[in-house]
C-alpha cells in the first residue's frame, strides 16, 4: 500500500522535488531561515564578499610593491591597506570560511541529524557576524585603520589617530559569532548523532570542526576581553598597555597571541578535516590510521595553546620563555606531520583519480608541508631573530593560510558543491583553475621566501631597488592567482543555472550526507538513518555500486 | 487491572506525544535530548565565560605583582563592609537559585516563582550597593579613572588598580543585570505555565548562569577588596 502510495508519487517528484531551496522563497525565507542549510549559504555569500574585500587591498599592496619608491599610494594608505587585509581576510573569511559554510551545511547531514542543536542561535551567529563586519565596513569607508591586523599597543592605544575603536569593536562582536558557532558544534557533535554513529564512526571531518570548536570557545573571549581593554585604554587613557602610563606593551601581546596563534589553527584545522574526506574520496580507500588522524586534530589543539610566546621571540620575554615556546612550537610538527604521512599513506595502493578537489587536495599537501616546515625554520629562536618580520615570515604563513586554508576550503567547495547546489559545474574549468591557483600561488609567495631570507621586511610600502625583481615576480604571480579565483566564482555561479544535475552521489563517495538527494530534504533525511559501518568503508564498493546503478 | 494500566499507558503516551509535539523543536528526538544539549550548551558558554575573566584576571594578577604596594592603597580606599555585605547578599542569591530549581524539579509552580523573585531581589540589592552605595561613593573620592583626583602616593599605578575595579566589576554587574532579565523572564513564564509537568530545563540553565556570576564575584572579592589584609 504504501509502496504502491511512494511509486504514484514518484514521476511527478522527478520533475518537481521539493527540497530545502525551493521548499520556501522570498528574501524572508532567507533572513530568517533557521535551516543550517541555508545558513551555510547566508554565510558563503558574505564570507566571499569579505574575500574580495581583503583580496582587493592585497592587490593595491601587490601593485604598490611593483616599484621600490611605490607605485600606487602613500606610506600611510599602505599601512591601511594591509590592516585591511589582515582583518578582515583572517576573522571576516579565513577563521568563519569552512567552519560556517561547510561545517554549518555538513555536520548536521555527516552525522545523520535534522538540523544543529541551536538553530535560532546559528541564525544569531550570522546577524552577529553582519553586525561585525558593517562595523569593520564602516572602519574601512571613515578612513581605515593602520595599527596591523595585530593592535599592537601602545601604537593602537596611544599613537595612531585613526578608526581604532570601530576596527577593535568589530574584533570583539565577530569573536561573539565564532563563539555561538563553536559551542552549537560541539552540542550538536555531542548530542545530536544519529543511532549507530559511534565517536569512532565520525568523519574526520566533523572530529576536525570539533576540536576547532573548542578553540573557538576558549580562544575567542581571550581576544573579546583584549579588545575591550585596548577600547578603554583610548577612551579613559589609562595605562593598561601604555608604558607612560605604567603598563606593559607585552601583555597585550601575550593576550593578542594567547588568542593569536590558536586562531591560526582555526584557520587551518577545519580545512585538514576537508583534506582527509577528499583523500578518501579520490583515492577510494579508508583513511590509513583513522584514530591517528582525529587524535592529531587534538593534539594541534591543545598544544596551540601553549606556543603563542613563539611570535614574541624579540619582544623581550625570558631566555626560558623562550626555549619552552620554541620546543612547543617544534611540537606542532608531530601531529601535523601525523597527518600528512598518513593522507600519503592513504593514497598509496588507492585508485587515485585526479577530479578538481582532488587537485586542490594534492596541492595543499605539497604547499601546507612547506608551509609546515618553514615554520620549524621560525620556531628556532636564533633564526627567528634573524628572519623576524620579514617577508619570510609572510610567505610562511601564507604558504599555511592560502596554500593551506583556501586551498582546503576550495577543495571542499567544489567537492560538495554537487550536494549544495545539486548541480554539476565543468570539470575541465574547475581543474584548470585549480592549476592556475596553484602555480599563481607558488609565483606569489615563493619569492617572499627568498625577499625575507634576504632582509625584506614586512608591511612596507618601499624598499631597497635590488629586491624589485622578485617583487614583480610576486605581483605577477598575484594576479595570476587572483584569475585562478576569479574562475571558480563564474563556473560555479553557471553551473546553478546551466549546470547538468548531479545525482545523490556524483562521486561515488562514502558518508552520510551522500545517501541523500542532491539538494537534500529541508529535513536533511527522509527518515533518521542508521549508521552501521565505519567511517569511508571504501572497498565495500562493488555491492554498493550496484545498488546505486539500479 | 490491567485494563487500568493500560488506561494509564495509554494516558502518559498521549500526554507525551502531545508535549512532545508542543515543546520540543522539530530538530530534537524527545524532550531528555533537548535537555542533554541544552545543558551540554550552557556548560560550554561557561567555559567562555572563565576564559573572558580569565584574561582580565591574568593581567590584574600581573600588575598586583608589579604595584603590589599601590594596589595595596587602591584596595584599602574601597568599601570592605559594603563588599562584604554584597557577598552575604550573593551567597543568599545562590541558595534561593538553587531553591528555585529545586522546586522546578518537583514541579512546584508556587515555589518556583516565590524563589525567583526572591533571587531577583538579591540581585537588585547587590546591584544597588554597587552602583550607588560603592561606585558612586568611590566617584565622589575621585577614585574613578574618568574622575581621577587622587594625588597621593603611587598615583598612576592606584589608577590602574581602579580601572581594573571598574572594569571588574563593571563587567560582573553587567553579568548581573544579564542575570536579573533573565530572572524577570523565567518569572513570566513560570506564571503562564511554561515550566509545568517537569521542563524545568530553561530554570536549571539560568541556575548555572547565576551561581557561575556568583562564583566571579567570590573571587572578585578577595583579590580587590582584601589586599594586604584590613584590619
Amino acid at each position: 500500500m504504501a509502496s504502491a502510495g511512494e511509486a504514484a508519487l514518484q514521476s511527478p517528484a522527478e520533475t518537481y522535488r521539493v527540497h530545502y531551496l525551493n521548499a520556501k522563497y522570498g528574501i524572508k525565507s532567507w533572513l530568517l531561515t533557521t535551516d543550517h542549510k541555508r545558513i551555510a549559504w547566508l554565510y558563503f555569500f558574505s564570507t566571499t564578499f569579505f574575500f574580495i574585500v581583503g583580496g582587493v587591498a592585497a592587490a593595491m599592496m601587490r601593485l604598490n610593491l611593483i616599484e621600490p619608491q611605490g607605485f600606487l599610494v602613500e606610506p600611510d594608505t599602505y599601512n591601511k591597506l594591509f590592516t585591511i587585509h589582515g582583518t578582515v581576510m583572517i576573522f571576516f573569511f579565513l577563521a568563519p570560511a569552512v567552519p560556517t559554510v561547510l561545517g554549518n551545511f555538513l555536520i548536521p547531514m555527516m552525522i545523520g541529524a535534522r538540523d544543529v542543536a541551536f538553530p535560532k542561535l546559528n541564525l544569531l551567529s550570522w546577524y552577529i557576524f553582519m553586525t561585525a563586519g558593517t562595523c569593520f565596513l564602516y572602519t574601512i569607508i571613515a578612513g581605515g585603520v593602520n595599527t596591523g591586523w595585530t593592535f599592537y599597543t601602545p601604537l593602537s592605544t596611544s599613537y595612531v589617530n585613526t578608526h581604532v575603536f570601530s576596527a577593535a569593536m568589530a574584533v570583539f562582536i565577530s569573536g561573539f559569532s565564532s563563539i555561538l558557532t563553536g559551542l552549537n558544534f560541539i552540542v550538536t557533535i555531542h548530542k545530536m548523532r544519529a543511532p549507530g554513529m559511534t565517536w569512532s564512526r565520525l568523519p574526520l571531518f566533523i572530529w576536525a570542526l570539533y576540536a576547532t570548536s573548542f578553540i573557538f570557545v576558549l580562544a575567542m573571549p581571550v581576544i573579546a576581553i583584549t579588545m575591550v581593554l585596548v577600547m578603554l585604554e583610548r577612551v579613559f587613557h589609562v595605562g593598561i598597555f601604555d608604558p607612560a602610563l605604567g603598563g606593559d606593551p607585552v601583555l597585550f601581546q601575550h593576550l593578542f597571541w594567547f588568542f593569536g596563534h590558536p586562531e591560526v589553527y582555526i584557520l587551518i584545522l577545519p580545512s585538514m578535516g576537508v583534506m582527509s574526506e577528499l583523500i578518501t574520496a579520490f583515492s577510494r580507500r579508508r583513511i590509513f590510521g583513522y584514530g591517528f588522524v582525529a587524535a592529531s586534530s587534538f593534539g594541534i589543539a591543545i598544544i596551540s595553546f601553549l606556543v603563542w610566546g613563539h611570535h614574541m621571540f624579540v619582544s623581550g620575554e625570558s631566555v626560558y620563555a623562550g626555549i619552552f615556546f620554541s620546543a612547543m612550537s617544534m611540537l606542532v610538527a608531530i601531529p601535523s606531520a601525523i597527518k600528512v604521512f598518513n593522507w600519503t599513506a592513504t593514497l598509496y595502493k588507492g585508485s587515485v583519480s585526479f577530479e578538481a578537489p582532488m587537485l586542490y587536495a594534492i596541492g595543499f599537501i605539497g604547499l601546507f608541508t612547506i608551509g609546515g616546515l618553514t615554520g620549524v625554520f621560525l620556531a628556532t629562536i636564533g633564526l627567528d631573530v634573524f628572519l623576524h618580520d620579514t617577508y619570510f615570515v609572510v610567505a610562511h604563513f601564507h604558504f599555511i593560510m592560502v596554500g593551506g586554508a583556501i586551498m582546503g576550503y576550495m577543495g571542499g567547495l567544489h567537492f560538495w558543491w554537487p550536494k549544495m547546489t545539486g548541480k554539476m559545474y565543468p570539470d575541465y574549468w574547475a581543474r584548470l583553475a585549480a592549476f592556475i591557483t596553484f602555480v599563481g600561488f607558488n609565483l606569489t609567495f615563493g619569492p617572499q621566501f627568498i625577499l625575507g631570507f634576504e632582509g625584506m621586511p614586512r608591511r612596507y610600502a618601499i624598499y631597497p631597488a635590488r629586491f624589485q625583481l622578485l617583487n614583480i615576480m610576486s605581483s605577477a604571480g598575484a594576479s595570476i592567482l587572483a584569475v585562478g579565483y576569479l574562475m571558480p566564482m563564474i563556473y560555479l555561479a553557471w553551473s546553478i543555472k546551466y549546470g547538468p544535475d548531479a545525482g545523490p552521489n556524483p562521486w561515488k563517495a562514502k558518508g552520510l550526507e551522500w545517501e541523500t538527494e542532491s539538494p537534500p530534504p529541508v529535513h536533511n533525511f527522509e527518515s533518521t538513518p542508521v549508521v552501521t559501518e565505519e567511517a569511508y568503508a571504501y572497498g565495500t564498493e562493488p555491492a554498493r555500486a550496484v545498488a546505486v546503478s539500479s | 487491572m490491567s485494563s487500568e494500566a493500560d488506561a494509564t499507558i495509554l494516558k502518559t503516551s498521549t500526554a507525551s506525544s502531545k508535549a512532545h509535539a508542543l515543546t520540543v523543536p522539530e530538530q530534537f528526538d524527545d524532550a531528555t535530548q533537548q535537555h542533554a544539549a541544552a545543558s551540554l550548551g550552557m556548560w560550554v558558554f561557561l567555559a567562555t565565560e572563565v576564559l573572558f575573566f580569565g584574561g582580565l584576571l591574568a593581567s590584574y594578577t600581573i600588575y598586583r605583582y608589579l604595584y603590589y604596594s599601590a594596589f595595596m592603597i587602591g584596595s584599602h580606599h574601597l568599601d570592605v563592609v559594603w563588599g562584604a555585605t554584597n557577598t552575604a547578599v550573593l551567597i543568599c542569591s545562590s541558595l534561593t537559585m538553587a531553591m528555585a530549581v529545586r522546586a522546578a524539579q518537583l514541579d512546584k509552580q508556587k515555589h518556583i516563582v516565590f524563589f525567583l523573585v526572591l533571587t531577583l531581589i538579591f540581585g537588585l540589592i547587590f546591584l544597588y550597593i554597587k552602583f550607588f552605595e560603592e561606585w558612586w561613593g568611590e566617584y565622589k573620592e575621585g577614585l574613578a579613572p574618568i574622575h581621577f583626583t587622587y594625588a597621593g602616593l603611587h598615583a598612576p599605578h592606584v589608577e590602574l588598580f581602579m580601572f581594573f575595579y571598574y572594569v571588574l566589576t563593571g563587567l560582573h554587574a553587567l553579568h548581573m543585570i544579564v542575570g536579573c532579565g533573565i530572572m524577570i523572564t523565567l518569572i513570566i513564564m513560570t506564571l503562564r505555565g511554561k515550566f509545568k509537568g517537569g521542563r524545568f530545563n530553561p530554570i536549571e540553565n539560568a541556575g548555572l548562569y547565576w551561581h557561575f556570576v556568583d562564583i566571579v564575584w567570590i573571587f572578585l572579592f578577595p583579590l580587590l577588596y582584601l589586599i594586604g589584609g584590613r584590619y
